[in-house]
């Protein structure tokens, strides 16, 4: 009988990723309707301390895989250590983030346990069962397909465990609370390295400074209408007063005027800050697919038929090359107040 | 060094029709090219065929029609391609595609297996890893740059940080971002010769599985119901000069409390 919401609590040279907390958040709500308990699984090297980190955002129990195998991401270390966890466990649902460590290797130990995977969702929930055609209590996995022009729910086909991976900045932690107990279970893996074949030699970071776009509050995004880096520094200073971060449409990003890493939409990333200024975008659903959930949406654009306007909160008709020095200007003088 | 390509026809259109009964995509008559990413795997394949020397073959599983991506793989350069396609891999999730597509390459030999990181349909990102899997090969995914030294593969994966080197003896899967390998143009002499070329068709006898793994029947999910998004109420819209615009964003950001 599988049982159990589990979530792999992804960690990268030891700090946890916004995204495992997310996964807890979510999974804490599917948890609570199925009647069972969130685990989280957290492998790594000398990271057993994180556990309760964990707990506090929503993990009833922590499975700790600590071995020095697992110090760096590699595909197959990891698919061995968390393979061997769920092999035994018997999850009911497991959890990944959709990033590069979530796509490589959900996928593989999907293959390994000969189940299903559904990539990228946007939306998890539990059948009630008031639809014949689906019984209760399976997990619907919502994505988007086709660009974002389509949404598909899909469940899982077969018996067993459900597994999907899940979009970095959808799903929305709890609160963190100090004060929630769980148990902390250290768990042995025993890997087979004959099938290590896979040679990590070096680690570079791009030089960036800058906070991820997803865990922004507030984003000042541009598009083909900003033009060119100019443009784009205008947005910066705009930014700055702000304190918000810089994003892009693809387009800015195909120019090579901005880096991939900034690119909000359905080939970027999924962002829904407090406040999102579309300057100069005109909205291709691709885009609109990354951003459509921000709290409140300020679009800027010389199109009054631009589709940014459809999902916007306020639409204004415009030069953003005006307006965005001159309200850059007036924040500076209203915030100094 | 043999280096063997997957490859997938994928549409390009914002066009989309959707079979109501069973919730999978209807591909007939929607305009279709090679996968980008595919491409760029294409890409990498013919670039290592330039520096050391090599035999490319393309698969692609699909209808009768991803010929024509096969016809253009032959325009770029590659020396052998195949078609894998039957009643029976229909309605294939990632699970049974992989299958599938595995199985067949189990007919061929090679150093090298590249596939494209994701495909623009389905942006799933999983087929590339789970055929490693079913052939026991090492993976490498995001790869965005990839040389040879001593017989093993050098190469590059993009992260959310930046990049990793990382280093394989082959045979091994990599699935490549379209980004890393610009792809090269179709010669004219090639796109000549590629209608002159054959194109291998391989049905179900290539695949020594039973057939309950095959397509539909062999998927780990199902789609329980597609749909397109409700569109949200929008704003009000104003054709106002630059200072109104100004005004109105200030109060906004005031009335929400941001400023």
């Amino acid at each position: 009988m599988n049982k159990n919401v589990y979530v792999f609590a992804e960690q990268r040279e030891g700090v946890i990723q916004p995204v495992a907390l997310e996964l807890l958040g979510k999974a804490r709500d599917l948890a609570d309707v199925l009647g069972e308990k969130v685990v989280a699984i957290l492998a790594g090297y000398q990271i057993a301390d994180k556990a309760n980190e964990l707990i506090a955002y929503g993990a009833d129990d922590v499975i700790v895989v600590d071995a020095p195998e697992l110090k760096d991401y590699i595909t197959e270390q990891y698919t061995q250590a968390v393979y061997t966890v769920i092999n035994e466990m018997n999850p009911n649902v497991v959890l990944f983030g959709a990033n590069t460590i979530g796509r490589d290797l959900a996928p593989r130990l999907s293959a390994r346990l000969e189940k299903g995977l559904t990539a990228d969702c946007t939306k998890l929930e539990i059948s009630d069962g008031s639809d014949p055609k689906l019984e209760a209590k399976k997990l619907m996995m919502t994505r988007p397909a086709f660009g974002g022009n389509l949404m598909a729910t899909i469940v899982a086909a077969k018996e067993g465990v459900q597994m999907a991976t899940v979009r970095p900045g959808v799903m929305q932690k709890k609160d963190k609370d100090e004060s929630r107990k769980g148990n902390v279970i250290s768990y042995n893996v025993t890997f087979d390295p004959s099938k290590f074949a896979v040679k990590l030699l070096e680690t570079v970071k791009a030089d960036k400074g800058l906070v991820d776009i997803t865990e922004a509050k507030i984003l000042v995004s541009g598009g083909r209408g900003v033009g060119c880096k100019e443009g784009f520094d205008k947005l910066t200073a705009l930014a700055q007063v702000l304190d918000a971060e810089v994003s892009s449409s693809r387009a800015m990003v195909d120019a090579g005027i901005m880096p991939h890493d900034r690119q909000v939409g359905q080939t970027g990333k999924t962002v829904r800050p407090n406040l999102y200024f579309a300057m100069g975008i005109s909205g291709a659903i691709q885009h609109l697919a990354g951003m459509e959930e921000s709290d409140l949406i300020i679009a800027v654009n010389k199109d009054k038929f631009a589709p940014i306007f459809n999902v916007a909160d306020m639409g204004i008709v415009g030069d953003v090359n005006k307006i965005v020095p001159m309200l850059t200007d007036r924040l500076q003088k209203e915030l100094k107040k | 060094m043999k280096i063997v390509v997957c490859i997938k026809q994928v549409p390009d259109t914002t066009v989309i029709k959707i079979n109501p009964v069973t919730g999978t995509l209807i591909r007939d008559g929607v305009p279709s090219i090679m996968n980008p990413d595919d491409k760029g795997g294409l890409e990498a394949a013919l670039q290592l065929k330039d520096k050391y020397g090599a035999h490319v073959t393309v698969i692609t599983m699909g209808p009768p029609q991803a010929d024509l991506i096969l016809r253009e793989a032959y325009a770029m350069g590659a020396d052998k391609a195949i078609l894998l396609t039957g009643r029976e891999f229909g309605g294939a999730d990632t699970l049974a595609t992989s299958h599938t597509i595995a199985a067949a390459l189990k007919n061929l030999e090679y150093d090298l297996i590249i596939a494209g990181r994701q495909a623009i349909d389905g942006d799933t990102a999983q087929v590339g890893p789970q055929i490693a899997e079913h052939l026991g090969l090492p993976q490498i995914s995001y790869v965005a740059g990839l040389e040879v030294q001593d017989g093993k593969y050098i190469v590059k994966k993009e992260t959310e940080e930046g990049y990793q080197m990382l280093e394989v003896a082959g045979p091994a899967l990599l699935t490549v971002l379209a980004s890393g390998f610009k792809s090269r143009y179709m010669s004219v002499g090639g796109i000549v010769e590629a209608y002159k070329k054959d194109v291998e068709v391989w049905g179900v006898e290539k695949v020594d599985l039973p057939v309950e793994m095959l397509g539909l029947k062999g998927s780990g999910t199902k789609v329980y119901k597609s749909f397109t998004k409700g569109v949200k109420a929008a704003g009000e819209v104003y054709e106002v000069d630059a200072e109104q615009a100004v005004d109105l964003i200030v109060s906004k950001l005031k009335e929400k409390f941001i400023i």
